[in-house]
């Protein structure tokens, strides 16, 4: 009650106070509300911008994150691009290098060699001097020989002179033309008188044919014994008194012919001149001189070279291809020599010596 | 002619003999009594008995024939037209060397006229027992028919053809080893006549291996076995490069020079063409040449021979030679040459073919010639249009080289260009601009002529400085 009282005696108190201030208050009351809108307005403007930065931030971070990965990607391209670039520019360079270096062998090798061109003129000019040389010793051979023969002309001009004027030649009682007494030697015709030949005129020599006949082959070899050349008996000629034949049958008779029997008429050694007859003719016809080796033997072609072991002075040593036991008697356990009880068999005669492989043990 | 006429017709045979021999002498002195045979109608009697009598008749005859066949292409035809090409070819095959020699005779001189001629006596047949004649072992013979093959094979290539096709070839080159001087001039210029006419035909004489042994031919005693080796050897390199090859390896170009040098005259020109075609193939054919001291050789040719012919063959033997590079131009330069080569273009009593050679020669060196002491006496007594060259040649040294500015100076040669007078703007004042601009512009007018009176005028109209 007692609040209630209180209250009761503040009410008009506060009736006043309530009315004053709402009038009061009214005053303000447009100022403060409009100051309130321009708070809030400023505040919400604050609030709208802020959120509009941070959208603005938002925004932009997500355009820088797609920007920056556009950009990487067009990084990459780039780089690859240039990468690839660089990558044929060096390989370019190291072409051109190359191509350089082959195309100056090429031609320093190939198209215009330079040493050999040297070489070759080099070559030129030695043979040129070979050449000149051999020339210069034929011209001087042919000359020589020239010379030779000039002399020989001339010497055999001068002894075929002296051989005609051999009866120019002096005698011990009479000089000579060319042995002056008054000279002190004797001229070099006098000496050339005295060695040469005294010269006969010569009758046309008389050429014998010789037939080749059965008579060359016989022992008698005289001329007499068959007349050689053609000589007829004199036309007329007195028939000699007596028991005589006629000259013709007597010479017909004497000169015939000798008429050997076949058996004499083949020569002695026929077989074997007509092996060897046999044998030319196969060397003529044969293309290939060697004999044909089974092909084992083909690769034996090696000289055997002896060691100088076992050969002496005289020639290879006995032991080690004739005997191999030692000549040694007082070694030995018996004095008899090795006896053959089983024969060697028949099994490696003919090893290796086949013409093929073929059904051997491999 | 009346009179030898019946006498051919006499029963004794050695009038008869004695009769063809008067007919062959006279026909052989003479031309006109030559044609007066051949009008007495007496070949047709010889023709016919020919081929029946003995081997002297037939040796007269053939005397006959060879001496009437001798003078001119239309006696020669005369002959053939009374088919006495076939009675010869028959004596061709007789055994007696004589009738051979003597028939071999009269149809060289038959084919020696022209081609139709030549054809006449291959139709005929004679080619296969010429070469037959070739083998046998008389020398006159083998001469004979070495020269008929030569006077056959000469005319055309297809007629050298069939020479080769009997296989001559062989047999030829067999030849030259004889040490019979005349045999080897047939045999020589029978081979030359061969191998002139194609590349073929020169390959096939070359595969006969006559190198080097005609080499030696070329060192013979006799004067003409060298000229026909020279020709032979000059035949053949004139072909290809590549045969010219082979005859410098061996040693080919070495042996003509010495030839060259040993002999005078007209022997020398083939030897001398020879060296010519063998420098034009290619520059190292030329230089091979150089090496073998060809050069000196050729200048000393140009100089002494007395003949316009022979020195226009050298002159152009060494513009063959020294065209190619400045290495060569300089090699022929050293010897000299060049002011003969020109005082032989100036001479007025050189030949026109002589001057061209000798022009053609000067230019072609000139242009590729850098060595400038050879150059230097051109300067001053060449003509214009050989000046033009050589002013040209100074001006692409001398930029590039300083002791040769110098020397170039020293030796006046600058003060005798500036004295030239060349049209402004031909290529003779380019030439002498760029040689100026070599020098520094004092040096250029120091030499300029006219200078000492510009420098006496600049004294006169100089004032001192009033004192």
């Amino acid at each position: 009650m007692a609040t209630l009282a209180r209250l009761q005696a503040r009410s008009t108190f506060l009736v006043h106070q309530y009315y004053f201030r709402n009038s009061a208050v009214d005053v303000f009351r447009k100022k403060e509300y409009d100051a309130a809108v321009k708070i809030q307005s400023w505040f919400r403007g604050c609030q709208i911008r802020a959120y509009l930065r941070y959208l603005h931030r938002v925004a932009t971070v997500i355009q820088k994150c797609w920007r920056g990965y556009l950009g990487r990607q067009h990084y990459q391209l780039i780089v690859k691009l240039e990468f690839c670039t660089m990558k044929m520019n060096l390989y370019n360079a190291m072409a051109v290098r190359i191509q350089k270096r082959w195309r100056g062998y090429r031609i320093r090798k190939y198209c215009f060699n330079y040493f050999y061109l040297k070489e070759y003129l080099k070559a030129v000019s030695e043979t040129n001097d070979a050449i000149r040389e051999a020339l210069e010793e034929f011209a001087e051979m042919k000359e020589r020989e020239e010379k030779k023969a000039d002399l020989e002309r001339e010497e055999k001009k001068r002894d075929y002179q002296a051989r005609k004027m051999h009866y120019l030649l002096s005698t011990k009682q009479i000089p000579g033309i060319y042995n002056s007494p008054f000279r002190k030697d004797p001229d070099p015709w006098e000496l050339r008188l005295q060695k040469a030949k005294p010269l006969i005129s010569q009758r046309p020599k008389v050429k014998q044919k010789r037939d080749v006949n059965i008579s060359n082959q016989l022992a008698c070899t005289s001329a007499r014994s068959l007349p050689q050349s053609e000589i007829l008996p004199p036309i007329d000629r007195k028939q000699c008194q007596g028991p005589f034949r006629d000259i013709t049958e007597v010479l017909e008779q004497r000169y015939k012919p000798l008429e050997p029997t076949l058996w004499m008429a083949e020569p002695i050694n026929e077989l074997k001149m007509a092996r060897e007859e046999l044998r030319k003719q196969e060397w003529m016809r044969n293309i290939n001189d060697n004999m044909f080796l089974p092909f084992s033997s083909y690769h034996k072609n090696k000289k055997y070279i002896p060691l100088m072991h076992s050969s002496s002075k005289y020639g290879p040593n006995s032991y080690g291809s004739q005997h191999f036991r030692d000549e040694n008697p007082k070694k030995w356990i018996c004095d008899k020599d090795f006896q053959t009880v089983l024969p060697s068999f028949d099994l490696f005669s003919k090893y290796g010596k086949l013409y093929s492989k073929a059904g051997q043990i491999i | 002619m009346s009179l030898l006429r019946p006498l051919l017709l006499d029963v004794v045979p050695t009038i008869q003999q004695t009769a063809a021999l008067a007919l062959g002498r006279l026909a052989n002195y003479n031309g006109d009594l030559a044609e007066a045979v051949v009008k007495g109608d007496i070949l047709p009697q010889l023709v016919y008995s020919l081929a029946e009598q003995n081997r002297f008749y037939k040796k007269a005859a053939a005397f006959v024939l060879r001496a009437v066949g001798k003078h001119s292409p239309q006696l020669a035809q005369a002959i053939v037209d009374c088919g006495a090409l076939d009675t010869l070819v028959i004596c061709l095959e007789d055994f007696d060397p004589g009738v051979k020699e003597a028939a071999a005779w009269a149809l060289g001189y038959i084919a020696r006229h022209n081609a139709e001629l030549s054809q006449a006596v291959v139709d005929a047949g004679a080619v296969p027992l010429l070469v037959l004649c070739i083998q046998e072992p008389e020398i006159a013979l083998k001469r004979i028919a070495a020269s008929a093959l030569s006077d056959i094979s000469k005319h055309s290539p297809e007629l050298a053809q069939t020479v080769v096709d009997v296989g001559a070839i062989a047999h030829l080159a067999q030849m030259i080893l004889n040490p019979d001087s005349k045999l080897k001039r047939q045999v020589l210029s029978a081979l030359s006549q061969i191998a002139k006419h194609s590349v073929d035909l020169a390959e096939m004489v070359v595969e006969a291996e006559i190198f080097p042994v005609v080499l030696t031919c070329l060192k013979d005693k006799d004067d003409y076995v060298k000229k026909n080796a020279s020709t032979l050897i000059r035949e053949i390199a004139k072909h290809t490069p590549e045969l010219s090859q082979l005859i410098v390896n061996t040693g080919g170009v070495a042996a003509v020079t010495d030839c060259i040098g040993s002999c005078k005259g007209n022997i020398r020109l083939p030897g001398i063409m020879m060296l010519g075609y063998v420098a034009a193939h290619s520059e190292n054919l030329a230089m091979a040449v150089i090496v073998s001291k060809a050069v000196p050789q050729l200048s000393v040719c140009l100089s002494e021979e007395p003949e316009d012919h022979i020195k226009a063959a050298a002159a152009w033997a060494l513009g063959q030679i020294g065209r190619h590079t400045p290495e060569h131009a300089r090699a022929v330069a050293v010897t000299n040459t060049l002011p003969v080569l020109l005082s032989l273009y100036m001479s007025t009593e050189s030949s026109e073919d002589l001057q061209t050679k000798s022009k053609k020669a000067i230019k072609s060196i000139l242009q590729k010639c850098t060595y400038l002491p050879a150059l230097e006496p051109f300067l001053y007594d060449a003509p214009p249009n050989i000046l033009k060259h050589v002013v040209g040649q100074f001006s692409k040294v001398l930029p590039y080289d300083s002791k040769a500015r110098r020397l170039f100076v020293t030796s006046g040669g600058l003060k005798k260009v500036q004295e030239i007078k060349a049209g402004p703007g031909s290529l003779l004042q380019e030439y002498i601009n760029s040689i100026n601009s070599c020098y520094p512009e004092e040096i250029v007018r120091y030499y300029s002529p006219g200078y000492s009176d510009a420098l006496l005028q600049r004294v006169d109209s100089y004032q001192p400085l009033a004192n």
